[in-house]
């Protein structure tokens, strides 16, 4: 039962990483479009999906709450500052996106709020999984690290991966939705991106090892563990070459399958902790009679359902934007 | 754990959850009657069924997605700033979330998009079943919510280990006497707002001799829906408050503005009560009545507030006054909802321009009344977030300083300030503006499913309606 939560967990996480990271990045880019037509292409591409996407992220709470009751009571006091900006960004960038089309004079602040919303959502949600990583201070199942206790440098540099991360998801994306200009803009977008976020993984997981000894022993223990960063380096050298060959829709996989191998690498180093080295998983479970009701229910019947309402989706949607809206 | 971020997490949270039940409120009401439409279309083949299902669509997408943004924060905070109530309820809380987020939230996201641009992709039965998906998601949302809540209320089905809350029998948390009055008293304010946002709409439209077959069929659907409602609401509010009585006396006492027991007991019609003296002043009261809405008996011995330890009583003023004037709404509304009906089945409504613009300001009555009843049942809750097990006070996340709840609060307030004024200026227009030409005209969407969009277009609406 344990393990079926924090698999559906991980599992939601992941989605959500890779769904509303890409719309995400698409809003952090927009910053660098320029044209009221290549702004609106770009924000067709996002526009059916973002609202789902985000529920993902609401999934994952609850999730949270429901199977890990404990570590959702630790993290969000510890995380105050960055849930709140986070969901401040979330909610201008929200409306940012549906008002701006009203606007006529004061298109700009939307504009401004959009992007400025993307960028603060991902940073924090960066800056969280460092400060996780680096460790917070917590005593009897209480956060005690203070206000600002998740903000430093290591956690402030995570902020700026993820940026990258999502913008590079982002460009992916644009580059397998859109035809023309924005294409070729968000290709040449693509290099300078994946240098970063390979620079900026190689250097999250060395300080992970040299912080974090217990890490390093399970790696020597269990080689095998070595095919997730591998199964990221292919998709590096995928990811190469697609670009140089000016493919439109290898990329967005190969960095989606980079992002899969990140999550894994990093899960299997902290693995049994869920707040490294302080919670286990059996720790922070709920009591069996949660899990159970919602395993027969929800998880089992409900989440699958969740699937297929995504899917669906996003067959409806299928297929380069600019080709598709000639329908309306 | 710090007074004053106790206080302002109070503060917080009410704030945001006000702010969010509005959106709900009126899209639960306005997804059942666009189901209702678009059916009737189908089924009738009239066209101005159409017409208005296209037009309230854009109102629903507008709220429906500042419903979304608000709800999300609403997630988050319960771990943010009551984390000990999170732990603590963690197993029972988070399941009866997970099972809300899993059946309603995923629904209404995954039909939404249909609902909104699929109608030329889609058959009319998938439409259609579409439509209703996404009420049903509403629904089920308020539902899970409403069990949500109403075991913080009354809780049961539990046992407590190890500082948690244990479910030990998920059928009595989920099935109580509590949430089945509670949830369709929720559920059917929900419908009075939407009746009463179509109802007054129409008048609004006839007042201006506009849209005048449109408007007959919303005023006259709006009232008859209203009419026949409102009754079955006041008797289940009554309900409502038989199980306040039985369960939450001490709220129920400051509900009634009764200090000391009596028997029989009075009724206090209206007073100001002043808890300094523990006493009302300038109150009118018609004795008796007191037992008989309590326990339908003429004898029967009512608590007063003077029972029960002082550091375990509610606040009285907000309470008394918040429920009197949803009560008053209440009977605003059956008043106005039964003579527009009357009228209206005489043929007469539409001369009777005093009644018109009476129902046309009526419109935030049902948001009063919904906002009135909350600050009844959650002040009224107080001093214990789970009653009678967990106060309040410890229920606050206890590393939360002053300064941060402080700075997250101005800037909720800030930004939702924002975001509410542009958007209900986006649904004023769209009111304003009117039902013209929005069938048969291509879609000009520039961005497809993106639920505020639909306002984009509002120069031609503009042009067309003026
Ligand atoms: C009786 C109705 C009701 C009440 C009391 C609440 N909600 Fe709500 N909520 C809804 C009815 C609703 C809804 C009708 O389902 C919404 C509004 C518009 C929408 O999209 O869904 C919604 C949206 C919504 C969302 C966004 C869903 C998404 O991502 O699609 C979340 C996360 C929450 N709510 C959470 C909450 C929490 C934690 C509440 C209590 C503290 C709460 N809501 C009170
Ligand atoms: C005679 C009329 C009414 C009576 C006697 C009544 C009674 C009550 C009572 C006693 C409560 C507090 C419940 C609690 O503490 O949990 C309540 C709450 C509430 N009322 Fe009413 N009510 C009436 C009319 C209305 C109307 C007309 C509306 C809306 C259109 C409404 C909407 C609500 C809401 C939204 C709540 C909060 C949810 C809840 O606690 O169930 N009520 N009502
Ligand atoms: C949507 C309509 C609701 C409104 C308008 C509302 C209103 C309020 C208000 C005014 C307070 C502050 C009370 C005080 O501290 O004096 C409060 C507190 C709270 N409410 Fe609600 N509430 C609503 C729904 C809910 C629901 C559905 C839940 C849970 C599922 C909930 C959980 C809480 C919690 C945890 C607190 C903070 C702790 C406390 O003060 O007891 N509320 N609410």
């Amino acid at each position: 039962m344990v393990m079926f939560w924090v698999a559906l967990l991980a599992i939601s996480v992941l989605i959500y990483l890779l769904l509303d990271g890409f719309d995400l990045g698409v809003g952090m880019l927009f910053s660098l479009a320029d044209g009221e037509a290549r702004r609106e292409e770009m924000l067709r591409t996002i526009a059916p999906v973002w609202d789902g996407n985000e529920t993902w992220l609401v999934v994952a709470g609850v999730i949270m709450w429901g199977a890990f009751p404990a570590v959702y009571a630790m993290l969000m006091p510890a995380f105050y500052i960055p849930v709140v900006v986070m969901l401040l960004g979330l909610i201008l960038r929200g409306v940012a996106f549906e008002f701006r089309g009203k606007a006529s004079r004061s298109r700009r602040i939307w504009d401004v709020s959009f992007t400025m919303g993307s960028f603060a959502a991902s940073f924090m949600q960066g800056a969280m999984v460092g400060a996780l990583v680096e460790g917070l201070q917590f005593s009897n199942g209480e956060y005690v690290g203070g206000t600002f206790g998740w903000l430093t440098a290591f956690s402030v540099l995570c902020g700026i991966g993820l940026c990258f991360g999502y913008a590079l998801l982002g460009a992916c994306w644009l580059v397998r939705k859109c035809e023309g200009p924005v294409r070729d803009a968000s290709r040449r977008h693509i290099p300078l991106l994946a240098v970063a976020v390979l620079a900026f993984l190689v250097v999250v997981f060395t300080h992970a090892l040299i912080e974090h000894l217990p890490i390093l022993r399970r790696w020597i223990e269990r080689p095998y563990l070595l095919v997730f960063p591998l199964i990221g380096a292919g998709a590096a050298a995928v990811l190469a070459t697609s670009i140089l060959r000016h493919d439109d829709y290898w990329p967005f996989h190969m960095v989606a399958l980079i992002f899969v191998s990140a999550f894994g690498t990093l899960a299997l180093s902290f693995w049994p902790y869920m707040i490294p080295f302080i919670v286990t998983i059996e720790e922070a479970a709920a009591p069996h009679a949660s899990l159970a009701f919602m395993f027969w229910g929800a998880g089992l019947f409900v989440f699958p359902l969740m699937l297929l309402y995504v899917a669906v989706g996003y067959r409806v949607f299928r297929g380069k934007t600019a080709a598709a809206a000639d329908h309306y | 754990m710090d007074p004053t971020a106790l206080l302002l997490s109070r503060l917080q949270f009410a704030f945001t959850i006000s702010f969010h039940i509005i959106f709900p409120a009126f899209t639960i009401g306005l997804a059942a009657w666009l189901a209702v439409l678009e059916a009737m279309h189908q089924y009738s083949g009239k066209p101005v069924y159409r017409t208005l299902f296209e037009f309230w669509l854009k109102i629903f997408g507008v709220a429906f997605g500042m419903g979304v943004v608000s709800g999300v924060v609403m997630a988050f905070q319960f771990g943010t700033n009551w984390s000990v109530l999170s732990k603590m309820s963690g197993p029972i809380q988070g399941p009866l979330l997970s099972y809300e987020t899993f059946t309603a939230f995923m629904l209404e996201a995954g039909f939404f998009g249909i609902l909104i641009f699929g109608r030329p992709r889609v058959p009319p039965w998938f439409y259609l079943f579409s439509t209703a998906m996404v009420a049903l998601g509403t629904t089920l949302s308020a539902f899970w919510i409403m069990v949500n809540n109403s075991w913080m209320q009354v809780p049961t089905g539990y046992v407590l280990e190890n500082g948690q809350f244990v479910p030990d029998d998920w059928a009595q948390i989920i099935f109580n006497r509590v949430v089945w009055v509670r949830f369709p008293h929720m559920l059917l304010a929900s419908y009075l707002t939407g009746a009463f946002c179509v109802a007054a709409t129409g008048a609004w439209y006839l007042l201006r001799r506009a849209y005048r077959a449109e408007a007959r069929v919303m005023l006259r659907m709006g009232l008859a829906l209203a009419a026949v409602l409102l009754p079955v609401q006041l008797f289940i509010g009554h309900l409502v408050g038989d199980y306040v009585h039985d369960y939450q006396p001490a709220k129920f006492a400051a509900i009634e503005a009764r200090w000391h027991d009596e028997q029989p007991a009075s009724e206090v019609l209206i007073a100001i009560p002043d808890s300094s003296t523990g006493s009302n002043k300038y109150a009118i009261s018609i004795p008796v009545l007191g037992s008989i809405i309590g326990s339908m008996s003429l004898t029967s011995k009512e608590v007063g507030l003077s029972s029960f330890a002082p550091q375990d009583r509610p606040p009285v003023a907000i309470p008394f006054f918040a429920f009197r004037i949803m009560v008053g709404c209440g009977f605003v509304m059956v008043g106005l909802a039964w003579l527009g009906s009357w009228l209206g089945l005489k043929q007469r409504l539409e001369r009777s321009r005093l009644l018109l613009w009476g129902i046309f300001l009526s419109f935030p009555l049902p948001w009063i009344a919904i906002l009135t009843g909350w600050y009844t049942a959650e002040v009224g809750r107080q001093p214990w977030t789970v009653y009678g097990v967990l106060r309040t006070a410890d229920a606050v996340t206890p590393s939360l300083t002053a300064a941060a709840a402080t700075a997250s609060l101005i800037l909720f307030v800030a930004v939702y300030a924002f975001i509410f004024s542009f958007g209900t200026y986006y649904i004023y227009r769209l009111l304003r503006a009117g039902p013209a030409g929005l069938v048969g005209k291509p879609l000009h969407v520039p961005v497809p499913n993106r639920p505020m969009s639909l306002a984009d277009k509002m120069p031609a609406i503009v042009e067309a309606g003026e």
